[in-house]
């Protein structure tokens, strides 16, 4: 199999790969930097560039640390607690990933919009949640929600309880059992699953452009800014906003390339969509 | 040291941790206050948004949701998006399997900056990754390849997005097979295809269409990463992703919710799909 067929082969993917990945992510480097590092520092330093930065940085650190206890909560509650209906509850935290994200900014807006379930109490306590940042980070924070969990639970499922059951006996109290116990031996698995949900948050438009109204310099975030200025003519802005990105997620890559556990990579190469990633079990069939 | 305080000791692996201090209204409600902000965490951002959506795209009737969804330019762009979907789905399990393979069986320098590349399209933001693509195959192409506002540019944003389900599905399944069992069949004399067809391909094929599946459901519901490359032209490149933002752009939102019904049921029989073959061939473990 392997002598006449190696080099065609090897030619056939890595020419796939160069068409399809390489070549067009460094692109967009020769692009943002084509009419020098001056033209693209001033486009990515306008007011509204600047705006569409620090609202995605906003977003990151309200959104990031919701889901980051969220995630962690709930894999406590799935890995710790045989109920009914436990299926379903991990059925949904999954869901997002399975769902457009533009499915998932209307389905914020049928809730939290101005004639959307919520709609009317919300107006009447004056609080803005779609076209505002509120909805901003609501959605942001769904996209990303399975992230964490996704990375700690089957960590969690693999320790067991052997050590919180005897710290119990020794008559440790529970938050002290997750801090000394707990905490230490999922960290590596959080901070994965934080990297994971930073870079969603970081990246996610169709959600975000739905229930954000897009407005230059109030409710864009940088990959709202990056679609507006292809449209708007603004295209070193634009293409300078996406070699920030870029950069990050090649970081992001860095940082999940450190986890070399075979058991890990799986699990991650899984992850975007995939509802059982941890385990043969599949959470939108499992009985238990 | 003060002595352990008097706790049930039965010995349970699998259930909840014994919580001595499990009595008392003050206990209980602190025993419960973790699931209930989560669950409530939970229900606001998913549960209840889903509720609304489908709620919304019957609440016509199911005339209503029939006629949202089977108004002519609807039709279109859910006819569209399965189409690439299905043949992205296809191509990229074929372009899988041959970098899973190179990835395995192949060594040459820099093979570990090309294993890390194909992680790439997942890691990196839709709209960037649209970008890219403009950038290299749009209208100012240095290859003078220009794809944008075509189907082949939607087809060209879903195979980035969907590579990595495609490679990482095979590649550990490949890595595990026995090539012993390979090099006996060749010493029988079997030829190269032969033992590509009877014994590579039937070991690794449920991997091959669970990686398929996953990347269909990717491709089903994409938008950031298509929607700049192709022109968002109506009946011609609008997918279903960017037919739902239009209606819910002009204040449609029942329809938007129609539409986004069908996507949402596509993608959840086809993950389920993806669960059967999974236990059915028990590949659970390392797909």
């Amino acid at each position: 199999m392997s002598s006449p067929w190696k080099w065609p082969l090897r030619i056939l993917a890595l020419g796939y790969l160069a068409g399809l990945v390489a070549l067009p992510v460094g692109s967009i480097f020769f692009r943002a930097f084509q009419h020098g590092f001056g033209a693209a520092w001033d486009a990515v330093t306008t007011p509204d560039a600047l705006h569409a930065l620090w609202l995605t940085f906003v977003v990151v650190l309200i959104a990031v640390p919701l889901n980051t206890v969220f995630g962690v909560g709930m894999s406590l509650i799935l890995a710790r607690h045989r109920f009914p209906g436990a299926w379903l509850l991990d059925a949904f935290v999954d869901l997002p990933l399975a769902v457009s994200p533009v499915v998932v900014g209307i389905a914020l807006v049928l809730v939290y919009g101005r004639s959307g379930w919520f709609g009317d109490w919300l107006a009447g306590h004056g609080i803005a949640v779609i076209f505002s940042l509120p909805g901003i980070v609501m959605a942001s924070a769904t996209v990303s929600l399975p992230y964490v969990v996704r990375e700690v639970l089957p960590v969690l499922q693999e320790i067991g309880t052997d050590q919180e059951q005897a710290a119990t006996t020794l008559g440790a109290k529970p938050f002290a059992i997750f801090r000394r116990i707990t905490l230490p031996s999922i960290r590596r698995s959080l901070a994965y699953g934080v990297t994971l949900t930073t870079a969603r948050v970081l990246g996610e438009f169709g959600a975000v452009v739905v229930v954000s109204g897009a407005i230059a310099g109030r409710t864009q975030t940088l990959t709202l800014f990056i679609q507006d200025g292809i449209e708007n003519l603004n295209v070193v802005g634009a293409y300078a906003g996406a070699v920030i990105l870029a950069l990050i997620a090649l970081g992001v890559l860095a940082i999940l390339g450190r986890d070399t556990t075979s058991e890990g990579r799986k699990r991650r190469w899984r992850s975007p969509s995939d509802p059982s990633p941890s385990s043969s079990e599949t959470p939108l069939l499992s009985t238990t | 040291m003060s002595p352990p305080p008097a706790v049930d000791l039965g010995v349970r692996p699998d259930g909840p941790i014994p919580n001595p201090f499990a009595h008392g209204l003050r206990r209980s409600v602190g025993r419960w206050a973790g699931p209930g902000l989560a669950v409530t965490y939970l229900s606001l951002l998913v549960v209840l948004p889903l509720a609304a959506l489908v709620s919304k795209a019957f609440t016509s009737g199911f005339g209503a949701f029939w006629q949202a969804v089977s108004q002519p330019e609807a039709v279109a762009a859910l006819k569209l998006t399965l189409i690439a979907s299905l043949i992205v789905a296809t191509f990229n399990a074929l372009a899988g399997l041959v970098i899973a393979w190179v990835l395995v069986r192949d060594d040459f320098r820099g093979k570990q900056a090309v294993n890390a590349m194909i992680d790439l399209p997942f890691a990196l933001p839709t709209v960037v990754a649209g970008l890219t693509l403009l950038s290299l195959y749009g209208p100012d192409s240095i290859f003078h390849l220009n794809v944008a506002d075509t189907k082949i540019g939607i087809v060209v944003a879903l195979a980035f997005v969907t590579l990595p389900f495609s490679v990482r599905s095979v590649q550990p399944v490949l890595a595990e097979l026995d090539r012993e069992v390979e090099e006996a069949a060749s010493s029988l004399g079997a030829t190269s295809s032969v033992v590509l067809r009877r014994v590579i391909l039937p070991g690794i094929a449920p991997a091959m269409l669970a990686g398929a599946g996953l990347a269909f459901a990717r491709a089903v519901g994409e938008f950031g990463s298509v929607v700049l490359i192709s022109g968002n032209l109506p009946f011609k490149t609008e997918v279903a992703s960017s037919w739902i933002y239009s209606l819910s752009q002009s204040d449609q939102l029942s329809a938007a919710a129609a539409v986004s019904v069908v996507l949402v049921v596509v993608a959840l029989l086809v993950l389920v799909a993806i669960g059967l073959l999974r236990r059915r061939f028990d590949i659970g473990e390392s797909v």
